[in-house]
């Protein structure tokens, strides 16, 4: 069952350097009471410098304990190295099953400008988080200590990464507070968290994350727990703090909408594996994987034609038993002999940058995206 | 066809806020529901949609009678609901049943599903337990379960399923109304989408009359024959959904529109969004004249913050709460903030006729 994929390779016209971040091939399973759980089994993405990557799914399809694997944010998690002919998936179950230490473990790699973050040693991983890939949460409620001040968290933050004195660190904190666009910064850099609103709470964590000014932000669904208008200032702001500075930025949410405005590169999830990957436009105009056509589909848009959302029937598979072969087989209507025994790889279709993985031909990917667009096309003509 | 099987009277819900232990005295009222009056036609359904805290789910419990309004009438099919006695409630509320927001919290964890869809048939005494069997099992079906699932607990189920186990509770005892508040918020996009065609299939079997409470706009316009747009207690635009989504009048739901992402990346990056600065204001000591002027780029001083504006027919069924009104759809941001002068010196002057007209007997 093991997936082999593409390497990542940044094609087109730009000769771009290395991407930022490269992983290939990450799996981060689990030991619980009932078996092991693959939350991610072998997910490959990269992101370049300066742009942003939304990485879409439903709940539970592994998009965040990707990002934590990539960070080594895991609890009591082990790494292995592996050959790279080996049955990974088997020999880490043999490994979890055995091990007494560890209840969760993570392989293949996660290379950060050349360094493999999934066997850099824990000072060094130290540095890096919070450093170079900082990363913002949810919930921005439970991601703030309460009991300190935003300052005394800020100014923390900076000092753990940068030689500078108490003084100096809390010049940075109130100027990032300011960039951010908390008014008063000089008097609020005394308040506690409980002391903010929602939105303001999500500023004071983006401030925090780049108040090291790093070169990767991870947003882990960072608009969820925001209403629309306070979304919407909040994607403008880190749009525009990516623009001045440069970061790139990798944006999980499940909103298709929020992946629609900011994303430059989309990865589609679906039960801890990657099923699409290409540039927004292609995502969202010649989709070619039928769980992203249902995914779009059971959208309600402005101005629907269709009276009813094309639903996607039964639910995402639990990953202690996975289905074999594709593992959207069982609820694709698509679906036929060879999906229920193999396992598509995830690839491209000739020279382009797009990649699904999925046993359809060419033609009626083609056929069912052109469907699609013309449907999603009177939609927005209002 | 006015044929209304509810209607809403100026309802207000103030939550006092109280201090001292022995001599508890009023210092304040949070002002979850101001004012709000609307009909409700029978068949249709009513979306309701406004940020977190905007008092639409404080209005639904309100009209359940789950919580008691400080003022203003409810009538339900005819009867007025407001000041009857629990025991008569007791019969009113086999007519209108309400769907939960939270799957997980909504439904009690300790007991069966067979006995939580049949507790509604077993409090009004319908049927022997042998035909609230059947009943339940119907039901189960109806909302595309298996029947066979009568034993199951709970956590048994996936957070789309238990919503649907919530819809056939609601549909036990054949009600006329169902008040749906936030029924699938917490739900994935794809589920979301199953339940969202389980209630327009039911609908259109059952004949029921839905309200529909959500955050989310697409999800309330995709549902809705009609929009009530809240802010801060106020219902302040209210239109059929395709009318207010074309054309939205009130400059709140102008804002509320242009902030919500569409998923297509050639027309959401194109389009130029008004945002809206700052926060929603605290209800306990909401803005005077309209709630929305501080936000609002099109207040005008002594108008917006002097006057309420009242909920006033625009044509096309539209009725908006606002002095400037948006022409047309969409608007640049310069041109939101834009409000013809002469059309602002003609309500000015209105404005101060009435309230001299309003002070003059008191001098």
């Amino acid at each position: 069952m093991s997936t082999t994929v593409e390497p990542s390779t940044s094609t087109g016209s730009s000769t771009e350097d290395a991407p930022l971040l490269d992983v290939r091939d990450l799996r981060t399973y689990f030991k619980t009471e009932d078996g092991i759980v693959r939350a991610v089994d072998g997910v490959s993405f990269s992101v370049k410098a300066g742009q942003t990557l939304g990485v879409v799914g439903e709940s539970g399809c592994g998009k965040s304990v990707t990002m934590l694997s990539v960070l080594s944010l895991n609890t009591k998690a082990g790494r292995l190295a592996l050959g790279p002919e080996a049955n990974a998936g088997a020999e880490m179950e043999h490994y979890l099953l055995a091990s007494k230490k560890h209840t969760s473990l993570s392989t293949g790699s996660a290379h950060f400008r050349g360094e493999d973050l999934l066997t850099a040693s824990s000072d060094r991983l130290r540095a890096i988080r919070g450093g170079e890939i900082a990363m913002i949460f949810q919930d921005p409620m439970t991601s703030l200590n309460p009991v300190h001040t935003i300052g005394a968290q800020l100014i923390e933050a900076a000092m753990l990464h940068q030689d500078i004195t108490k003084g100096a660190a809390r010049q940075i904190a109130i100027e990032s507070l300011d960039d951010v666009g908390i008014p008063r910064a000089k008097q609020r850099i005394d308040d506690f968290p409980h002391q903010f609103s929602g939105g303001m709470r999500q500023r004071v964590m983006i401030a925090m994350a780049l108040i090291n000014e790093p070169e990767l932000l991870i947003a882990d669904e960072p608009t969820t727990a925001l209403d629309v208008t306070t979304q919407s200032q909040i994607l403008g702001l880190i749009r525009r703090l990516q623009e001045e500075r440069g970061t790139a930025v990798v944006m999980i949410t499940h909103d298709l909408g929020v992946v629609a405005e900011v994303a430059d590169e989309v990865v589609v999830m679906y039960a801890a594996r990657v099923v699409e990957r290409a540039s927004v436009f292609e995502v969202f105009e010649q989709p070619r994987h039928p769980y992203t056509w249902g995914l779009l589909g059971s959208l309600p848009r402005p101005d629907a034609v269709a009276d009813r959302l094309t639903q996607i029937q039964g639910q995402p598979p639990s990953l202690l038993n996975p289905p074999p072969g594709c593992r959207f087989a069982p609820r694709c209507t698509f679906s036929f002999g060879r999906c229920l025994e193999d396992v598509p790889e995830l690839e491209g279709s000739g020279a382009g940058s797009h990649l699904d993985a999925c046993f359809l031909t060419d033609a009626q990917k083609v056929e069912e995206a052109q469907r699609f667009v013309t449907a999603a096309a009177t939609d927005e003509s209002a | 066809m006015s044929d209304p099987i509810l209607q809403i009277d100026n309802v207000v819900k103030h939550f006092p806020i109280t201090k001292g232990i022995v001599f508890q005295r009023q210092v304040a009222a949070v002002q979850a529901v101001d004012d709000v009056s609307f009909t409700v036609e029978r068949g249709e359904t009513l979306g309701i949609v406004g940020e977190s805290g905007c008092g639409k789910s404080t209005l639904a419990r309100c009209i359940m009678r789950l919580v008691e309004p400080t003022s203003g009438r409810i009538i339900f099919d005819g009867q007025d609901i407001t000041a009857l006695s629990r025991s008569q409630m007791r019969s009113v509320r086999r007519e209108m049943m309400m769907v939960f927001q939270d799957p997980y919290a909504s439904l009690n964890g300790r007991k069966r599903v067979g006995f939580i869809v049949s507790e509604p048939l077993e409090v009004h005494g319908i049927g022997t337990p042998a035909e609230q069997k059947r009943r339940v099992q119907e039901l189960l079906e109806v909302v595309g379960l298996n029947p066979e699932h009568y034993n199951r607990f709970p956590h048994e189920f996936s957070g789309g399923q238990r919503q649907r186990i919530g819809i056939a509770r609601a549909l036990a005892v054949n009600p006329k109304l169902i008040v749906c508040d936030e029924p699938v918020s917490a739900l994935d996009v794809s589920v979301q989408a199953q339940i969202l065609n389980l209630l327009k299939d039911l609908q259109s079997e059952f004949g029921l009359t839905y309200i529909f409470i959500a955050h989310d706009l697409n999800v309330v316009r995709h549902i809705s024959d009609r929009v009530g747009v809240m802010y801060l207690g106020k219902l302040v635009d209210l239109a059929g959904s395709a009318e207010l989504y074309k054309h939205p009048r009130h400059p709140y739901t102008g804002a509320l529109l242009s902030a919500i992402p569409i998923a297509n990346p050639r027309v959401g990056r194109e389009r130029t969004s008004t945002v809206l600065e700052g926060d929603v204001p605290n209800p306990i000591n909401p803005p005077s004249g309209c709630r929305f002027h501080p936000r609002c780029p099109r207040a005008q001083s002594d108008i917006c913050d002097a006057v309420e504006p009242a909920l006033q027919e625009r044509g096309g069924g539209h009725t908006t709460a606002c002095f400037f009104p948006l022409e047309r759809w969409p608007l640049t941001h310069e041109e939101m903030a834009t409000v013809d002068r002469a059309a602002a010196e003609g309500v000015r002057r209105e404005v101060a006729q009435a309230i001299e007209a309003a002070l003059a007997p008191a001098l």
